[in-house]
């Protein structure tokens, strides 16, 4: 619907998009440039863009994105791998869930990054820490949207398959899973931005090895060119654009049946 | 435009009290027992000592309130405060007409894309440590859930709702008040959910850095320190925190979408 | 009563959570349904229909009486036995094709691949709907994915076909097209149907007999054979006296 309403329309929604962003940039550019604002703070966005160009064929400064998108990859796995099972778990039994749920209520409200200073004086200020914290953040959006897919399994579905004889792991595996995956996936998807936020809070905080926002600390000291860290802000925004825009392709294409994404199409 | 709109199981439902009590009570002597098997007071305390801690150093002591738990809570409720309203209003106008949708997408797209923490070191450049930074960090980064979360609900009301209305010669203002807004209410209040828990990480995050008073403050100090047990009792200071806000949060959205309720129970 | 393909014994069933001095929802049912004949149970809404079906497919366990089929108690669900819901957008699973919602039960019969695949394009050939194989079921309409369901029934060559309410979902045009294919299937592969419906018409129309359940406790209030002559067209059979004094008799055993 969308797509052929977009391509009668006169700019186009890309097009129209893209007009928004360009007078986003320009307006930055003229408040700059008639010095309205003190370029000290508000540096032209012609050389905050130049400035993240040459930021993101720097080598030395890919090294402290690659440190942010591991700790962030690791945490995520960590996460996935620790929270479907127990998702799983709970959301199959209704006294487990029950039994579970004051547990999970009080846990749920932690701010994660207060567990920051703790985790650093339990487990250092290595990688261990940061895939700890990115995990435990992570984790609790998956656990949920697990629970909710597997209470979400449709009685009529599992009948039907038992009906025709199916087996209880053949029900599981070929029913409850399945149903089950997309609002799992949803719950990656939500967690893979939190993981984002952690792993560049965590090196805010703690500071040490290669990270973005290590970069972005050490580089916002006096007399560093404030271009610098806008450009920092600029590329830690389009890897979260990534991030959250890989999750959406590959949600669409992988579950295209699910009637909440149908819907979209 | 694509909103975070989480979807949460009511985890309460079915739970009686007594069962709750019982998980409360029985994890609580899992931590006893497990600190105790550990044997290491300072890196591992004891249930017992961290809630004692909690107690006489936050819960029971006026002077922890003014001095820490004051400051930050005004702060987060300042910063969460304007990030309802903005959100809100900027949300309904992005909503409401689905040109201004196009025009602004990439652009919201890109900005509530970057991990508000990032902001942290722009912020103090501009803002200074004070107040007025934390107010303003936690307000931007609140925002944004309750932005996108209303200019999609706003913009996917039922068109028959709107033309009912209009068939009737109700006037704009009207439409919006009592047509639009309350079908996009759900949306909004799980955008409101999703923001505060994101209020309250910023608030902890702008307080860890350069600041003189604050919980964040005390815990930076206590593991500056190295004093533990503090930094475990302000750990569930927070969270009893978080807790309050979210059960308040709950209680006005169940009256405010309370026809909502009734509704999907009559569709069962 | 013997000898049925089907024989349901003096059938009883309480929900497990009712109260104690509550009547139970099925009393004392018994009827047999012989091979190769096509039998309704018609009776109100809420009068346990349903939860018979259930039994029979071996979903839930009766709490009195037998039912045996060849002959055997059943326990569990059996393995001849096939099921259509009247839900078949609940039914059909929306993240598998068509083909291989229909091939889903023929996985564990122990068929060659190329078995498989042969009985799910007759299939879905025979219920009109050949081409569709590599379809999601939520692309096609609603009478299409019943007769996905029905296709996936035939395809698992059933002993005994139940079919729970299938066509209530459906418009009256469709209703009339699925009710000549259920019987053209049925005859075209001599199986054995337990057709239940709350749609008097319906049942009077597809079946041999008709079993007449009272409301809760269900119980069997009569056991109605029906002498039409096959093949029923949906209009001459319809129209005939015959056919309209069967269903004033089926209306009375119920409203009574």
């Amino acid at each position: 619907m969308s797509l052929a309403l977009g391509a009668t329309d006169a700019p186009g929604r890309v097009g129209r998009g893209l007009i928004g962003v360009a007078a986003f940039i320009g307006l930055a550019e003229v408040v700059t440039r008639a010095g309205i604002v003190n370029p000290a703070y508000l540096p032209p966005a012609s050389s905050v863009l130049g400035t993240t160009g040459r930021l993101l064929v720097d080598p030395a400064f890919l090294v402290h994105v690659a440190g942010t998108l591991a700790a962030w990859a690791m945490g995520l796995a960590a996460a996935a791998a620790i929270a479907i099972p127990i998702g799983l778990l709970l959301g199959s039994s209704r006294r487990v869930r029950d039994a579970s749920a004051a547990a999970v209520e009080l846990l749920r409200p932690i701010p994660s990054v207060a567990l920051i200073p703790l985790a650093i004086l339990l487990l250092g200020r290595g990688l261990d820490m940061r895939v700890a914290l990115v995990a435990y953040a992570s984790a609790w959006p998956i656990l949920f949207n697990t629970i909710y897919g597997v209470r979400e399994l449709d009685p009529l579905a599992i009948d039907t398959a038992r009906a025709f004889g199916l087996g209880r792991s053949e029900v599981i595996r070929r029913i409850a899973l399945p149903s089950a995956a997309p609002f799992i996936y949803t719950g990656l998807r939500v967690a893979a931005s939190i993981a984002l936020i952690l792993a560049v809070s965590v090196e805010l905080i703690a500071g040490g090895a290669p990270g973005i926002g290590t970069w972005m600390l050490a580089n916002s000291g006096a007399g560093v060119p404030r271009e610098l860290l806008y450009a920092g802000i600029v590329v830690s925004g389009l890897l979260g654009l990534a991030i959250n825009g890989l999750m959406v392709a590959g949600e669409r294409r992988l579950f295209a049946w699910a009637p909440r994404l149908r819907s979209r199409l | 435009m694509t909103a975070v709109a989480r979807a949460q199981p009511n985890a309460s439902d079915g739970a009686g009290i007594g069962l709750r009590l019982a998980v409360i009570v029985g994890l609580a002597v899992a931590w006893e027992l497990v600190a105790l098997l550990a044997n290491d007071p300072v890196y591992w305390p004891r249930f017992s000592a961290v809630a004692a801690r909690l107690w006489e150093a936050w819960l029971a002591n006026p002077a922890a309130w003014v001095e820490s738990a004051w400051p930050s809570t005004w702060r987060l409720l300042a910063g969460w405060i304007g990030a309802v309203v903005s959100g809100i209003a900027i949300g309904t106008l992005i909503g409401l007409s689905a040109s201004a949708r196009a025009y602004v997408n990439p652009l919201v797209e890109f900005l509530r894309s970057i991990p508000p923490p990032a902001l942290l070191p722009l912020f103090i450049v501009l803002l200074g440590i004070g107040d007025g930074m934390k107010v303003a960090m936690i307000g931007f980064g609140a925002a944004w859930p309750i932005l996108l979360n209303t200019a999609d609900g706003v913009a996917s009301v039922e068109p028959m709702r709107r033309e009912t209305a209009r068939v009737y010669g109700l006037t704009g203002r009207d439409v919006l008040a009592r047509i639009v807004l309350p079908s996009a209410g759900p949306r909004i209040f799980a955008g409101l959910r999703v923001s505060l828990s994101i209020a309250v990480i910023l608030m902890v995050i702008s307080e860890l850095f350069a600041t003189v008073d604050g919980i964040g403050f005390e815990l930076i100090q206590a593991q500056r320190s190295f004093r533990m047990l503090d930094a475990w009792a302000i750990i569930l200071l927070l969270g009893l925190i978080g807790y309050a806000l979210n059960t308040v949060l709950g209680l006005v959205e169940r009256r405010v979408l309370a026809w909502q309720l009734g509704a999907t129970r009559s569709e069962r | 009563m013997t000898g049925g393909l089907l024989e349901v014994d003096g059938l009883g069933f309480r929900h497990a959570d009712a109260a104690p001095d509550a009547p139970p929802a099925i009393e004392a049912v018994s009827f047999s349904v012989p091979g190769g004949s096509l039998v309704a149970v018609v009776g109100p809404s809420g009068s346990g229909k349903t939860t018979l079906l259930r039994c029979v497919a071996g979903l839930v366990r009766p709490t009195a009486g037998e039912i045996r089929l060849d002959g055997r108690p059943i326990d569990g669900v059996p393995d001849a036995t096939a099921v259509v819901f009247q839900d078949y957008g609940r039914s059909l699973f929306p993240w598998m094709s068509v083909a291989d919602n229909v091939d889903l039960p023929l996985r564990r019969l122990g068929l060659a691949p190329a078995e498989r695949r042969t009985r799910v394009s007759d299939a879905l050939a025979e219920v009109g709907l050949a081409g569709t194989e590599a379809s999601y079921p939520w692309q096609l309409s609603g009478g299409m994915q019943q007769r996905v369901a029905i296709a996936r029934a035939m395809a698992y060559r059933p002993r005994l076909l139940l079919m729970d309410e299938p066509f209530a979902s459906v418009d009256a045009q469709v209703r009339a097209d699925l009710q000549e294919l259920t019987l053209s299937v049925w005859q075209a592969h001599g199986s054995t149907v337990l057709f239940v419906t709350h749609d008097i018409d319906e049942a009077v129309y597809l079946a041999d007999r008709v079993v007449v359940l009272s409301p809760a406790p269900a119980r069997v209030a009569a056991d109605v054979a029906v002498g039409l002559p096959r093949p029923r067209d949906q209009i001459a059979t319809r129209s005939s006296a015959a056919f309209v004094e069967l269903r004033a008799r089926v209306a009375r055993l119920i409203r009574r």
